[in-house]
C-alpha cells in the first residue's frame, strides 16, 4: 500500500479534459428531444387507434421516419446518461459495474431494435 | 487509523428532517422517478413499432392492449411522465442560463411544471379523444 494520499497520486496529472461531457450530452439531447417529441406527440394523437394500413403508411413516411430514429437515438443517449447517473448515486462497488453495463446493453439494443423496425417500415418491408 | 474513530463524534449538519418540506424537493424527485419510468417506458414505444413492422397480426395484438383500459391507463401515466420530465427539463434549462434561483421565482416554476404537466396531459388526451 501506497502512503501517497490520492490526491498527491493525480497532482500535476491535469484534468481528463472531459469532466463535463456527460453533462452537455445531457443537454444536448434534451434540446433535441424537447423538439423531437413535439413533433411525435403530435404524431401519436393523429395515428393512435388507427388502421394498420394507415399507421405502417404513416411510420413509412420519410420525413416521419426521421423524426422518430432521431428521437428513438437521442432518446436512449439521454436516458443511458440519465440512468449512469442514478446507478452511480445509489449502488457502489461490483454492483455498480454490472448496473452501468446493463444500462448501456438495454439502452443499445432497445435504440437498435426500434431503430431497425422503423428503417424496415420506411423501406417498404 | 485514529481519524476514522473521531469522525464518529463529529457534529453533523441537519438532516433532511428537520428543514420544512420544499416544492423544489418534491420536483426533483418526480423528476428523477419520471426519468426512470420513461427509461423502461420505452419499452412500450418499441414493443408498438416493432408490432408495426412485424405484420397485421403483431400490430393488432399490441394495438388491443393500448387501446384497452388498462393500456389506457398506462399510456396516460406514460403521457404524464414524458410531459412532467419535458417541463422538468425546460425548467433546468432555465437555472443552466443563471436564471430563476430566487426563492419566489424557484417555488413560482416548480409550481408551474407540475400544473403544467397535468393540465397539459388532460387536454392531449381531450384532443387526442376528441378527433377519434
Amino acid at each position: 500500500m501506497s502512503m501517497r494520499t490520492p490526491l498527491a497520486k493525480v497532482r500535476g496529472l491535469g484534468s481528463a479534459k472531459e469532466g463535463t461531457s456527460q453533462f452537455w450530452h445531457q443537454r444536448l439531447t434534451a434540446v433535441a428531444l424537447a423538439i423531437l417529441l413535439s413533433g411525435f406527440i403530435i404524431l401519436v394523437i393523429a395515428i393512435a387507434g388507427r388502421p394498420y394500413e394507415q399507421v405502417i403508411a404513416v411510420l413509412g413516411n420519410p420525413f416521419v421516419s426521421l423524426l422518430l430514429v432521431l428521437m428513438i437515438g437521442a432518446g436512449v443517449w439521454h436516458m443511458k446518461i440519465g440512468m449512469q447517473e442514478i446507478i452511480e448515486d445509489y449502488l457502489h462497488g461490483g454492483i455498480k459495474l454490472i448496473a452501468v453495463i446493463a444500462n448501456n446493453f438495454f439502452s443499445v439494443a432497445v435504440g437498435l431494435a426500434t431503430a431497425l423496425a422503423l428503417l424496415k417500415l420506411s423501406f417498404g418491408g | 487509523m485514529s481519524n476514522v474513530d473521531a469522525k464518529v463524534s463529529r457534529p453533523l449538519s441537519p438532516h433532511l428532517q428537520v428543514y420544512r418540506w420544499p416544492i423544489t424537493m418534491t420536483m426533483s424527485i418526480v423528476h428523477r422517478v419520471t426519468g426512470v419510468a420513461l427509461y423502461f417506458g420505452t419499452l412500450l414505444l418499441a414493443w408498438w413499432v416493432i408490432a408495426a413492422a412485424s405484420g397485421p397480426g403483431a400490430f393488432a395484438v399490441a394495438d388491443a392492449v393500448f387501446g384497452s383500459w388498462i393500456g389506457r391507463l398506462v399510456l396516460f401515466g406514460y403521457t404524464w411522465a414524458l410531459v412532467h420530465h419535458l417541463l422538468g427539463g425546460l425548467r433546468h434549462f432555465i437555472w443552466d442560463v443563471g436564471a430563476g434561483f430566487s426563492k419566489t421565482a424557484r417555488d413560482r416554476i416548480a409550481w408551474a411544471n407540475i400544473i403544467g404537466s397535468v393540465a397539459l396531459t388532460i387536454l392531449l388526451w381531450a384532443i387526442g379523444l376528441a378527433i377519434r
